[in-house]
Parts: structure tokens; C-alpha cells; sequence
């Protein structure tokens, strides 16, 4: 059974058609790439398979389940993770809580029990408490467990949103646009993360990238999207030399 | 141990509050200002977890204060009092000390119930908005009891008096300042623990951003039911509360006017701080008792000076911290854990 | 028959006035994203600046000018607009701007606006006393009779005058260089004042076009309910705020077909029920109408982008 299988998917705001019947089948282990122009609908994509949107047509399958009238909390629960094009982290709540307050998914213990402080609740807090603490080590955040993430540099924020994700234990990692306005030094310490993070943890990477050098260094296949219709996919060398790529990258004279 | 102090320090607190009154050390009066203030500090706190933590902006707080003081009141008359439409009481009155907890929580848990009005047009919309859906149920909540004829409508409805008097025959106590004491305490205890656990800061996290707390597994329409529920059904409490203490309700007195206290309250003390909300709670009450001798132009100088504060210290009293983090030694007695 | 025209032309004249004071509303919210709670207040504070211009100029008492009626009453008009366009623009220059300035959270500059309402219905209770004023006739009435519908030209005035209102503010928001100013800013308050327009004149112009339609609704609502109380503006205020959110905050159209409708379900809800269900019947049907239009009328829903 593939991890995630997306039939048929179309998407329409209004009168555009934002999505229009892509398809994709991941096995589980990839590091897929998904690359295009501006406005391509790559981020729609995320949003759909994230459940943020419900698509106007074609199923999204994740691990057996079909992903149709799920609330995103409840897509998420199933194993899939993922960052923000912008960084969206809670900015005004300690590092430490972000990474906490993403375990929602199995929280465990209803408002009673948080009222009444029972055993199940003072149990579930401290496993909550040392998961978090865990994924802080791993990702090398523990200084900063206490800083509110306003605070700290761009670089590091995008790490703390990496390790947001992850500490929902994904199958399925969602990365949208993780070298976006990260410095070169940066951006090799990010390629080396999620190298990281593919070899220590049992999941599936699929991001969308601008950087090739990102694109080409870490993903495994690429599929390309225009207009939101899929226009190429294959081996990282492959699609770099697909001509439809670069016209729709690099327009009609290029080629 | 040292976690212990601050329960102890309130227990004292709270028998000296108690013993105070019973032998009449502190008078009537200053007796009414500090039930006022308990009821204020519920007010306060509770819809500091909508306003404050969760970031939305309610302004019908008053309306939730309003249906638990008339279903309270209702049952503990009708129970405990005589009264020419509910008739003679059906318990005998030295139950009403046992029953009157059960009687203020049946009037939260029916204005919790009523806070659904609010809560469930907030999955969909936020900000102004669900101001405006909040300004117009407090105004149907009061347009609705002053149209109950039965409740005594636009007159108001009375009889508490007697249950007090109930409880007072079972044994010569100030039952008020005990139960609003306890009501008070009761309230910020339960809002500590609900904002102190992870499941309560969903609610913090729906204020930062909403989406990524969606996104992030938390089930944020759970979160809102659960945050206007508690805020809502505490109102009904310091409802339930109000009108004991008075003996008296009318509906007009939890028009908007009385909600825009609550949220003078919230906003003076810090959004998102619980000891400011209480510490804001005690020293507005303090500032109208104090110029009350001034009347109406009372309610010029309070609005200017709240003005004033906003110029100079726009982020409140705390900001959205606690009182430990301005004074660490604190930490050593009381946790916000 | 003639029962619901006469029920019409009361609808229209009481939507007239929701829908003037909604404007206030709606134009400071459509610029700065403020609910300015003051509002309702400022239209009171019309109606007595109204009261003593026209008993200053009418005079009786052995003071004032002893002018003609209906020239009082061509000078009042001009006279309450400007000084309570002077009173709008005075509240967000010394209350609002201040803390905009420093950044302060949105919501403490709506708290700041209802402090300022308050101050200004206390204040004028403490200065004037807690008697009622009568407003003295400007206009002598004229019933017309047509059947058994009687209208009487204030209440024409009162309509003619808010449909120009709307025509005027239209053309204003959707035709003028500063009404374009004003709507961009509402969209984007970051890189307007980049683009080189002067965002404090423009939100100074919007408080003298919001307040100066207060201070009309003012002057022809004491004619109109010649009886002038502290407390007045406060609830029409309020109702008139829900008025322009049901209508969709932000538009103008929006204002008035709010302030019509309001208008229109409280003079149904009398027609037939008793007048005690009134306020009940009304902010049931603004508050369904919510639920099911979540931005009101005319609003567009902003899509968060992720």
C-alpha cells in the first residue's frame, strides 16, 4: 500500500483552476521534490494534501485513509507534517511550548482531567514534557528551549518550525519552501538537516523548492508543476534537461 | 512544602476574612465592597481567557453573568424561599447550605451552555465580527429575560434575600463573603489549570496564528467550545454570586455597560495574565468605592484615568506576564504550573 | 394597505438615521480597523451642540440673536457638522493617534474609544444635569396627506437627506484622489504611507466626514424626537454599529443598506408584536443573518494565505 496516493486531484477558486488533475503516488522513503514556476499551485497542493483545503475533485489517500472532510487537525493526527512557505510559529510562547503544544494529536486526556489534575494528565503533561525536550536535543535547540521565537534569527526559526513538525511524528513531511530567505551558510546547514532527519527517522520528505542547488543536492524525484497541471517528473537530471521545464521556468524563447 | 504557602496563605486569608465579618470587625459596607471585588475577580479572569489568551474580543460578557443569576436565582428561590409564583420552598432550609455550590453551578453550567451561542459562530469568524455577534446576544439575553413575565420582566426578580436568611438560620455565618470568597477562589483556580496545560495554551496558540495551530493537530473549534464554555459558565457563576449577594436582579444590570467593565478589567490588567487580571479586578473595584462620593462625575474621572493608563502603559498592568516574572522571589512559593 | 406605506416611510426615516451614524462606523473602520465605540456618543454630542446653537440663535430668554427660524435652522446645520467634525477629529488626535503611534494592540485602542464615549455621556450628564432638553421647532411642520398615509416633511428631509449622504460619500470614496487614499489604506497601512500619501490626513479627513455625518443625524434626530438626553447616542450607537457590520463593515453600501434594514425590522417587529419584543426580534434576525453571512452583506471575506 503506497503512503500517500493522489488521484485525479483538481482544485478551483471561483473561475480558476488552480489544481488540475494531478497525480502522484508515494511508496513511503522518498525525498520527493515538487518544483515549478511562481503561482504554479505548488502551495495549493500542501494545502490540499494538509487538509486546509477540501479539493473539488480526485481523492487524496494517506496510509489507507481517504483524506476527504478530514479537519486538518485530524490529517495531521494521521502523520503529516509540515512547515509554512512564511514561517508561522507561535511567536510569543517559548520554543519549549511550540514543540509541546504540537502534540495535541495524542493529547490523551480531555478539559476534565486538566481540571482535576488526575494521574492520566499528570502522566500524559510529563511524557508530552520529555517528548519535547527529546526533539529539542536532536535538534540541537535545547539552548533556546526558553526564548520566544520573535527572537531569535531566521535560520534558527525555520529549525524550530523543522522541529514543530517532526515532533508529531510524521510519516509524511511536508517542507515548503525550507531555503526560502536562508543565507548560503544557512541553507547548507538545512541540506544537511534534512539528510539528518531522512537517516535517523522513518519518513517521507516531499518539498517544494526554488533553490536548485537544494532541489538537486537532497531530492531523489522531482515532479514539476505549470498552471497547476503537472508538466514533467523524474530524476533530478532528467527534469533539468526537460525542455518543457525550462520554457515553463525561462518562457517560449529560451528554448 | 514552599508549593504549599500560597494555599495556606489563602486559607488564612480567607477564615480571618470570615471571622472578621462574623464578629463584625469589618462593617457591612467594606463586606459589600469585598464581594464586589470577588465577583469582579470572576469577571475578570473568566473572559480573560477569551479576550486575553485566545485573542478574541468579547463584549457581551454580562449577558453569560445574566443567565446564571436568574437560573440560580430561580432554583434557590424556588427551593429554598417562598414566593407567590414558585410557591411555598420544597426544601427544608437547612439544606440551602449544603445546595447553594450546587445551585451557583447548575447557573454556570446553563450560562456555559449559552455561551454556545457565541462559541459556535466563532468557528467561522473572528475578530469584530464575533465582537458584534457577542454585543447582540448580550442584548438578546436581556431583551429576552425583560420579555419573561413569569421572571418578573423589566421589574427584576427577587427572593435571594430569604435563602441567605435560610442559610443564616442554620448557622448565624456571613454566608455571602464565604461562598463569593470560595467562588473566587474556585474560578482562578480552575482557570490557572486550564491555562497552564497544554491543552489549555491551544487556545494561546489560536491567538498567535490560528492556522498553524490547526495544521499543528490541535482541534481548535474544541478549543473554542471549551474556552467560551469555562469563561462563559465562570460568568454564570459570578452571576449566580452577584445575586445572592444582592438578593435582587434585574436584567439591566448586565447590560453592555456591565460587560465594558469586564473588559476595562481584562484590558487594565494584560491580556493573557492572570494576576493581573485579579490584581486589576481589586483595584478597579477600590477605585469606584473610592470616588464614589464624587456620583456621576465619577464615571468621567474613572474613563479618563483608564485613558490615561492606556497612553502610558498600553500593554496593562502585567503585559501577558504573571506576577512571578516580575518578582522572581515568588517563584519560590507559587508556581504557574 | 396604507397602514404598511405609513410603516414604510417610518422604516425609511429611522433606517435614515442607523444608517447615518453606521457610516461613522464604517468609514473609521474601513481606514483604521477601529471599532470607534465613541461613536454613538458623537452623534448625541451633535444633537446637543444642535440644542444650544439653535436656542442661541433663536434667543427668547432675553439672550441670543432672536434670528428667524428657518435661517437658525439653515445655520445650525452647517454649525453642529463642523464643531462635531471638531469633536471627532479632537478624540482621535489627542485618544487614538497617540497610541497608534506607539503600536499599541488594537485593542486597546477600541477600549480607549468606549472610555471616550463614557466621558463624553458622563460628562455631559455632570456639565447639563440629568434634565431633558427640548429642542426648540425650527421647521414648522407640514403633514402631507395622501389617503390615510400621512408624511410630514421632516421626515421627507430626514430620508432626502441621508440618500444624499450616499450619494455623496460614494462619489467621494469611489471617485476622489483622497477617497482612493482612504481605501487603499485599509488595504495595505504598511506600504501606503511609501507610496507618498499623507496617512494622517487622511485619517483626519475620514473623522471630519464620519462625525460631520453624526452631527447631521444628530440635528435632524432632535427634530425629528425633539427630547435630548445623555444616553441617547448609546444605544442608537450601538444598534447603528451592528447596523454597519450586518451591512459589512468597511463599505459604504454596506452602512446604509444595514441601516435601512435595521430600520426596517424594528418598525416591522412593532407593526406587529408588542414594542417590548423589539430589540429581542431584531438582534435575533441581525445575529441569524451573521451566522449565515459570517462578513455581513457587502463584506468580502479576507482568505488567509498560507
Amino acid at each position: 500500500m503506497a503512503l500517500l496516493e493522489i488521484k485525479n486531484l483538481t482544485q478551483r477558486f471561483g473561475g480558476l483552476q488552480a489544481v488540475s488533475d494531478f497525480n502522484l503516488r508515494l511508496e513511503g522513503g522518498e525525498l520527493m521534490g515538487l518544483i515549478g514556476p511562481n503561482g504554479a499551485g505548488k502551495t495549493t497542493i500542501f494545502n490540499l494534501v494538509s487538509g486546509f483545503y477540501s479539493p473539488s475533485e480526485g481523492d487524496i489517500v494517506f496510509d489507507g485513509t481517504n483524506t476527504r472532510g478530514l479537519k486538518p487537525h485530524s490529517v495531521t493526527a494521521l502523520g503529516v507534517g509540515r512547515t509554512f512557505q512564511n514561517i508561522r510559529l507561535w511567536y510569543d510562547m517559548s520554543v519549549l511550548d511550540n514543540i509541546r503544544l504540537s502534540q495535541h494529536y495524542h493529547l490523551g486526556y480531555n478539559v476534565w482531567d486538566c481540571f482535576l489534575r488526575t494521574p492520566r494528565y499528570m502522566r500524559r503533561e510529563r511524557d508530552i514534557d520529555k517528548t519535547a525536550w527529546e526533539m529539542l536535543e536532536a535538534m540541537d535547540l535545547k539552548e533556546f528551549a526558553q526564548e520566544r521565537p520573535k527572537n531569535l534569527p531566521y535560520g534558527l526559526q525555520r529549525r524550530v518550525e523543522i522541529a514543530r513538525a517532526m515532533s508529531i511524528k510524521p510519516k509524511l513531511l511536508l517542507l515548503d519552501e525550507p531555503a526560502a530567505g536562508l543565507n548560503s551558510a544557512d541553507v547548507d546547514g538545512l541540506i544537511k538537516l534534512i539528510r539528518w532527519l531522512k537517516s535517523e527517522f522513518p519518513i517521507t520528505i516531499w518539498m517544494i523548492e526554488h533553490q536548485m542547488k537544494v532541489v538537486m543536492s537532497l531530492c531523489t524525484y522531482i515532479k514539476v508543476i505549470d498552471f497547476g497541471a503537472s508538466i514533467a517528473e523524474g530524476l533530478p537530471e532528467e527534469v533539468r534537461s526537460n525542455p518543457m521545464v525550462i520554457q515553463a521556468y525561462l518562457g517560449e524563447e529560451a528554448v | 512544602m514552599k508549593q504549599r504557602t500560597l494555599t495556606i496563605g489563602l486559607v488564612i486569608l480567607f477564615v480571618a476574612l470570615a471571622v472578621s465579618a462574623q464578629f463584625g470587625l469589618v462593617d457591612r459596607y467594606i463586606q459589600s465592597v469585598i464581594m464586589l471585588m470577588g465577583v469582579n475577580i470572576i469577571l475578570s479572569a473568566s473572559l480573560n481567557i477569551i479576550n486575553g489568551y485566545m485573542g478574541e474580543f468579547s463584549c457581551g460578557h454580562a449577558a453569560f453573568m445574566c443567565v446564571g443569576a436568574y437560573v440560580s436565582s430561580i432554583l434557590s428561590v424556588l427551593l429554598f424561599a417562598d414566593n407567590p409564583f414558585l410557591g411555598a420552598p420544597l426544601l427544608p432550609a437547612y439544606l440551602s447550605v449544603v445546595l447553594f455550590p450546587v445551585v451557583a453551578l447548575i447557573g454556570g453550567g446553563v450560562a456555559a451552555v449559552s455561551g454556545l451561542l457565541v462559541a459556535i459562530p466563532s468557528f467561522k469568524t473572528r475578530g469584530d465580527y464575533l465582537a458584534i455577534i457577542t454585543i447582540a446576544a448580550n442584548y438578546i439575553v436581556i431583551s429576552a429575560v425583560e420579555n419573561l413575565e413569569v421572571i418578573g420582566g423589566p421589574r427584576g426578580f427577587m427572593g435571594m434575600k430569604q435563602v441567605v436568611r435560610a442559610m443564616d438560620s442554620v448557622a448565624k455565618l456571613p454566608w455571602m463573603v464565604i461562598w463569593v470568597a470560595l467562588g473566587a477562589w474556585f474560578s482562578v483556580f480552575l482557570i490557572r489549570r486550564f491555562v497552564s496545560s497544554t491543552y489549555g495554551k491551544g487556545a494561546v496558540a489560536i491567538n498567535q496564528d490560528e492556522v498553524a495551530a490547526e495544521i499543528m493537530s490541535i482541534n481548535t473549534n474544541k478549543i473554542k467550545v471549551a474556552a467560551f464554555m469555562l469563561s462563559s459558565g465562570l460568568a454564570g457563576v459570578a452571576g449566580a454570586l452577584f445575586a445572592h449577594q444582592y438578593g435582587y436582579v434585574n436584567a439591566q444590570s448586565f447590560n453592555i455597560l456591565k460587560s465594558t467593565e469586564c473588559m476595562v478589567m481584562v484590558y487594565l490588567g494584560g491580556m493573557g495574565s492572570l494576576s493581573g487580571s485579579v490584581l486589576s479586578a481589586v483595584l478597579f473595584t477600590l477605585l469606584l468605592e473610592v470616588l464614589r462620593p464624587l456620583q456621576i462625575i465619577k464615571w468621567v474621572i474613572v474613563p479618563l484615568i483608564l485613558i490615561l493608563l492606556m497612553q502610558f502603559r498600553p500593554e496593562g498592568i502585567m503585559g501577558n506576564r504573571e506576577l512571578p516574572d516580575f518578582f522572581p522571589w515568588m517563584r519560590k512559593f507559587y508556581r504557574f504550573k | 394597505m396604507d397602514a404598511l406605506i405609513q410603516n414604510i416611510i417610518n422604516a425609511l426615516q429611522w433606517g435614515s438615521f442607523y444608517a447615518l451614524i453606521a457610516l461613522g462606523y464604517t468609514l473609521v473602520y474601513g481606514v483604521l480597523l477601529l471599532i470607534n465605540f465613541a461613536h454613538g456618543d458623537i452623534f448625541m454630542v451633535g444633537a446637543y451642540i444642535a440644542y444650544f446653537a439653535a436656542v442661541f440663535l433663536l434667543g427668547g430668554h432675553g439672550e441670543g440673536l432672536g434670528l428667524p427660524p428657518l435661517l437658525v435652522f439653515g445655520l445650525t446645520v452647517p454649525i453642529s457638522m463642523i464643531l462635531t467634525a471638531g469633536v471627532g477629529v479632537t478624540l482621535e488626535r489627542i485618544a487614538y493617534r497617540p497610541l497608534r503611534r506607539k503600536g499599541a494592540h488594537r485593542l486597546y485602542v477600541v477600549i480607549t474609544a468606549l472610555m471616550c464615549g463614557l466621558v463624553l455621556e458622563n460628562g455631559n450628564l455632570a456639565l447639563f444635569g440629568a434634565s431633558r432638553k427640548k429642542f426648540p421647532e425650527l421647521v414648522d411642520k407640514a403633514v402631507y396627506t395622501f389617503g390615510n398615509v400621512s408624511v410630514t416633511n421632516l421626515k421627507i428631509m430626514v430620508i432626502v437627506a441621508a440618500v444624499l449622504v450616499f450619494l455623496f460619500l460614494h462619489f467621494i470614496v469611489t471617485r476622489t484622489r483622497i477617497g482612493m487614499a482612504m481605501r487603499a489604506i485599509s488595504w495595505d497601512r504598511l506600504a501606503i504611507p511609501l507610496m507618498g500619501v499623507p496617512v494622517d490626513t487622511v485619517i483626519v479627513f475620514t473623522f471630519v466626514l464620519g462625525s460631520g455625518m453624526a452631527g447631521l443625524a444628530g440635528i435632524l434626530f432632535a427634530m425629528s424626537y425633539p427630547i435630548l438626553d445623555p444616553y441617547m447616542g448609546a444605544i442608537i450607537g450601538w444598534k447603528a454599529f451592528i447596523a454597519a457590520v450586518v451591512g459589512g463593515i468597511g463599505d459604504i453600501r454596506g452602512a446604509f443598506v444595514g441601516g435601512f434594514l435595521l430600520g426596517f425590522i424594528e418598525i416591522g417587529v412593532v407593526a406587529f408584536f408588542p414594542s417590548t419584543l423589539r430589540d429581542l426580534f431584531a438582534f435575533t434576525i441581525l445575529l441569524v443573518i451573521l451566522w449565515i453571512k459570517p462578513t455581513g452583506i457587502f463584506g468580502v471575506a479576507r482568505t488567509t494565505k498560507i
